[in-house]
């Protein structure tokens, strides 16, 4: 039986996310927070490897640590396929940053899961892209790890991993237990993210059952707090914009773009490498 | 006597825009350097990489620490990682920066929690304060603010930087450096993840980050059918098309054409921007355009403050106009 651990994280639903591709528009309905994305890809290559294997051969346990609402992303993770739901939240696990992420998210697989086989997590989340908790994590629980997988194949007690990084293909192979990142740009499909079953949200609901753990349950120090334990401290925020000296041009369409070549075509033209008319108006050719 | 501070570039060779990236932290390390009375140092791992070396002291290192074994021929993230961490444990720079590539992204934060120290991600900007610290700048809080960052009382410092951020120096074939040969411990674990092939894939000719002129489209385009017009305008310009992030997402256009911080860097002669708002991990790949035409439905985008020219108007309207126009100007 093969114990497979999914990391997911609940992100901002930032203003751009998510959008329906076929009709251009943004998915308003879909609240405030989300699985992130390539959380979710992560989810879906563990749904795969597990409809791979013999009934019973695999059980998926999705755990995410966040605040009371990322519930939601797991009953959503439930609804896609996902056997058990975690969620580990509590104050003192605030604004930690990936280092205690790491930490926090090892004391659970180690103490709570040891028979944790694969652990697979997004390659980087889209509120963030450090792309740091999936390496880190694998520090943390001392067991080997790969990143930015396309592509996972479970051979024997090995699981071969194809990947692309830096103009390279590779081909890498390690033993379980074992962690492995899941690449957020995939252009292949394989692991684009099923939708949810109509009505799955809601009958994962009500089958209850998300374990919520809080840092006494999961036996975290009695003075741990997140928040102070980050080596690195923010210490001024400021607005990178410096205005530039420009020239707004407003008003009809066409006379914006005719201002815009009598005026700075030739910095255009010389850039295209051709010749441009600068003055267009009637008569002037 | 105190000790040598030092600043450490983590040396990432593996490919082209590795090698570059490299070059660039080095010459923003000189600058850093100097303001501090540190020295300028390249970490080199790998199987006969001598040239690698001789290029780091030509572009600004002083010292360079090598680890040349066959055992590295092969980039292994965890034996780096490992060998890495031995090597500031024992010479305990002040700083370490490593190019924000994959693999980069990968060995700097299992060093960070292997030597429990703080590292932050995809800099757009390093400087130094007034103790000394280093203050590493990185965008925050969705997109809109720069947060100044130090690491106030772990080393050493750790800071990824995006390729493209900084320039590189001039090589400089007279300079001098020391070579400090640093042999494999005999602790070196025996790799846990095996590879069983690598080939270089260079991506299609990365055209975008060299054009002279590109054309970005930001969601304000509306739709991925609008969005294609952007294609017909670069056919008349000679230009290459860039794309924001949610453009990508929605697959209006293939991720090769993300320009910013988790794309490409451009630096054309001219840019028109299109329906862009101008969030700092965008912008943060435009600081080399020279001249940039912006359209934007709302004059207050930041885009738009970016800009030479900024059009208040609407994208798809301006685009067509333009398409029209230069029909009728373009001398063959
Ligand atoms: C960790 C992280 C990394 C990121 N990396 C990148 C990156 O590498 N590259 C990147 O681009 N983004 C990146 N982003 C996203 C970034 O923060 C912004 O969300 C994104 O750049 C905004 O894209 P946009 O300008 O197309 O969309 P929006 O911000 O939605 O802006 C659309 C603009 O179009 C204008 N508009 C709307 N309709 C019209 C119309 N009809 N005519 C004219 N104008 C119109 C609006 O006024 C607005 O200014 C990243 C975000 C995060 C959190």
């Amino acid at each position: 039986m093969l114990h497979i651990i999914v990391c997911i994280k609940q992100v901002p639903m930032v203003s751009e996310l998510p959008w329906d591709a076929k009709t251009g528009t943004l998915k308003r309905e879909t609240a405030q927070g989300m699985m992130d994305p390539s959380a979710r890809r992560a989810l879906e290559a563990a749904l795969q490897i597990k409809a791979g294997m013999g009934k019973n051969q695999a059980s998926i346990t999705a755990v995410s640590m966040g605040p009371p609402m990322a519930e939601e992303i797991l009953y959503e993770a439930k609804a896609l396929g996902a056997d058990q739901g975690v969620l580990l939240t509590d104050p003192r696990m605030a604004g930690a940053d990936t280092c205690m992420t790491a930490f926090i998210l090892g004391k659970f697989i180690t103490d709570h899961c040891p028979d944790a086989g694969l652990i697979l997590c997004g390659a980087m989340s889209s509120d963030s892209e450090t792309a740091q908790v999936g390496p880190q994590l694998a520090e943390e629980l001392d067991i080997p790890a790969i990143g930015y997988a396309r592509r996972l194949e479970l051979v024997h007690d090995c699981i071969r991993v194809e990947r692309h990084v830096d103009d390279f293909m590779e081909l890498m192979e390690m033993d379980l237990p074992g962690l492995v990142t899941i690449d957020h740009a995939d252009e292949s499909d394989l692991y684009t993210p099923r939708y949810v079953p109509l009505g799955g949200v809601e009958a994962a609901f009500n089958a209850g059952d998300i374990r919520i753990m809080d840092g006494t349950a999961l036996g975290l120090n009695k003075d741990f707090n997140a928040l102070t334990s980050s080596p690195t401290k923010i210490i001024d925020v400021y607005s990178p914009v410096t205005r530039k000296e420009n020239r707004v041009l407003t008003g009809a369409v066409k006379k914006m773009v005719d201002t815009l070549f009598d005026d700075y075509g030739k910095i255009i033209s010389s850039a295209m490498g051709k010749d441009l008319k600068t003055h267009d108006h009637e008569g002037d050719v | 006597m105190s000790v040598e501070k030092q600043i450490w570039v983590w040396a990432d060779y593996r490919n082209y825009f590795q090698s570059r990236v490299t070059l660039q932290i080095l010459a923003r390390a000189s600058v850093l350097a100097e303001k501090t009375n540190a020295t300028v140092c390249a970490v080199v791992f790998g199987d006969q990489v001598d040239a690698y070396v001789k290029e780091y002291i030509a572009h600004g290192a002083q010292k360079v620490y090598v680890t040349d074994d066959p055992f590295l021929k092969t980039y292994n993230v965890a034996s780096y990682a490992f060998l890495l961490t031995a090597l500031v444990r024992r010479f305990a720079p002040e700083t370490l920066l490593i190019g924000a590539t994959r693999f980069g992204q990968e060995i700097a934060p299992r060093v960070a929690k292997q030597l429990e120290t703080g590292l932050t991600a995809d800099c757009i900007d390093l400087d130094i304060d007034e103790n000394g610290q280093l203050v590493q700048k990185a965008p925050s809080f969705g997109g809109n603010l720069v947060a100044k960052i130090i690491t106030p009382d772990t080393r050493p410092q750790m800071a990824t930087i995006r390729p493209g951020t900084f320039q590189e120096l001039p090589h400089d074939d007279e300079a001098k450096g020391e070579v400090i040969p640093v042999p494999l411990p005999d602790t070196m674990p025996s790799p846990r993840v095996r590879c069983l092939k690598s080939e270089l894939h260079p991506a299609r000719a990365r055209k975008i980050e060299t054009a002279d002129i590109v054309i970005t489209g930001g969601r304000g385009m509306g739709s991925k059918g609008k969005f294609r017009k952007l294609f017909d305008l670069a056919d008349l310009l000679h230009a290459e098309v860039g794309a924001t992030r949610p453009v990508v997402y929605a697959d209006w256009v293939s991720s090769e054409a993300l320009v910013g911080q988790a794309g490409k860097h451009i630096r054309p002669k001219v840019l028109f921007s299109f329906g862009v708002s101008g969030a700092i991990q965008h912008t943060a790949a435009l600081a080399d355009a020279r001249f940039i035409v912006a359209v934007n439905k709302n004059p207050n985008a930041t885009m738009m403050k970016l800009a030479d020219v900024a059009m208040v108007a609407d994208a798809n309207q301006v685009c067509s106009g333009i398409i029209r126009a230069l029909k009728q100007r373009i001398r063959d």
